[in-house]
């Protein structure tokens, strides 16, 4: 019975060791925590900021976007997660919005971006997400293609499909759903900003 | 105060961490990343150079509490000390860096996970002083990145026709021009199977072919007089 006590000892040893591991390392991650929270929330807001404006016109507003953001109703615009609008103003008036909407790609959802201009056009659209065939699908997000820029500047009257499908727009041969599907959103998101009057009203009542 | 490394050992420590023990070409270790991140040259050489920084500063950490640590309880407190370490450069990077964490994105955490990380705090940085396994961590980080470089750039070239894209991320607007066209940009190139993760698996066979082949070679020619 001389093992016991022994044994014992050594796993409380051990155990402290691991306590006082872990509470140094844990202090030191809380620190480094404390340290950069406030920076990277700063870089954070900054980075949302300059996507949004990726949407937008140079110089189309003169206040800060995210203060101006608004809760999405659930389900709109095919958003599955918690989405929002933001309103661009330019000498206290509404110029554009920017939707966050989620078309159903190939591969799975497509984040959009869409900014819609106070005359109801497409202003710009980025996607900030997808999963769409690299080298097929893909040729959606404007950082892969250009496709998007027939978008641009079109309104309700558009035929917001396809050309194979009797609409306006070119879609690459053997690539049409990823176009069909934010085709389709984009038009949603036009038919919804079109019916939302308060949308445009600077004080919101 | 004497250097406490001579030159002769860093000489073998940067000797076996690039070359003779390189970890993606011999050691064939933290393949997750590597495979992944490797589609293009900035992608491949950002994450070479996260893996070697969090190694460094593994690696002298691991070293200098080595006396403190049971060797039973070896595994989970280098795991935990990894794990904070890199934590840290995961916030530094958000905070500093943030073009190039919106490139690494989840790859920085998963640095935790790269088996080398923990492959060299056991067989090297427990058992070494601070400064040659700060070094031992830096030569093999720097192995890796040499392999993330090479592969990345290889499956960039012969996957789209460029080199250097999406330098912007890193270095900011500027670096757009950077871009380097193997091919005239109108014509579109694309290669997809460099692209997807098939050529990580091609690339990085090839290199390991060319490395053993070198080898086999240099062999050959110290057994001719």
């Amino acid at each position: 019975m001389t093992a016991a006590p022994t044994a014992l000892r050594r796993a409380g040893r051990d155990a402290i060791v691991l306590l006082l591991f872990s509470v140094a390392f844990t202090s030191l991650l809380a620190a480094s925590h404390g340290l950069t929270a406030e920076r990277i929330r700063h870089v954070e807001q900054a980075a949302k900021e300059a996507q949004l404006a990726q949407v937008l016109p140079a110089g189309g507003f003169d206040q800060s976007l995210l203060p101006q953001r608004r809760p999405l109703a659930a389900g709109l615009l095919g958003n599955r997660q918690p989405a929002f609008y933001y309103r661009a103003l330019r000498a206290g008036q509404v110029q554009a919005v920017v939707l966050e909407a989620t078309a159903t790609g190939y591969g799975g959802p497509i984040q959009l971006l869409v900014g819609i201009g106070r005359d109801g056009r497409i202003l710009g659209i980025r996607v900030p997400m997808h999963k769409e065939t690299p080298g097929l699908g893909d040729y959606i997000d404007p950082a892969r293609s250009d496709w998007n820029r027939q978008l641009l500047g079109q309104g309700a009257a558009a035929h917001w499909r396809v050309r194979k499908d009797g609409g306006d727009f070119d879609a690459r041969a053997g690539a049409t759903i990823s176009p069909r599907a934010v085709l389709a959103t984009v038009q949603d998101s036009l038919r919804w900003a079109s019916s939302q009057p308060q949308l445009w009203q600077e004080n919101e009542r | 105060m004497r250097w406490p490394i001579g030159k002769s050992e860093l000489r073998e420590l940067l000797f076996n961490g690039v070359w003779r023990q390189n970890g993606g070409l011999v050691q064939v270790l933290g393949m997750c990343p590597v495979l992944v991140m490797s589609n293009s040259l900035v992608n491949g050489v950002s994450l070479g150079f996260a893996t070697a920084g969090v190694m460094l500063i593994s690696g002298s950490a691991i070293a200098a509490l080595r006396h403190w640590v049971p060797n039973e309880l070896r595994t989970p407190i280098f795991i935990l000390i990894v794990a904070a370490l890199v934590t840290m450069v995961d916030l530094l990077f958000k905070a500093y860096l943030h073009g190039l964490y919106s490139v690494l994105g989840i790859f920085i955490p998963l640095i935790t996970t790269n088996c080398i990380v923990l492959a060299r705090a056991e067989a090297y940085a427990s058992r070494n002083g601070v400064l040659a396994a700060a070094c031992d961590g830096l030569f093999m980080g720097l192995g890796l990145a040499l392999v993330l470089a090479v592969l990345g750039g290889l499956r960039e070239l012969l996957g789209q026709g460029t080199l250097l894209a999406g330098a912007d991320l890193v270095f900011g607007p500027a670096a757009r021009g950077w871009v380097l066209h193997a091919l005239p940009a109108g014509w579109d190139y694309q290669f997809l199977p460099m692209l997807l993760p098939p050529g990580a698996f091609f690339g990085l066979a090839l290199l390991i072919a060319a490395k053993s082949a070198l080898d086999r070679r240099a062999a050959r020619r110290k057994a001719a007089p």
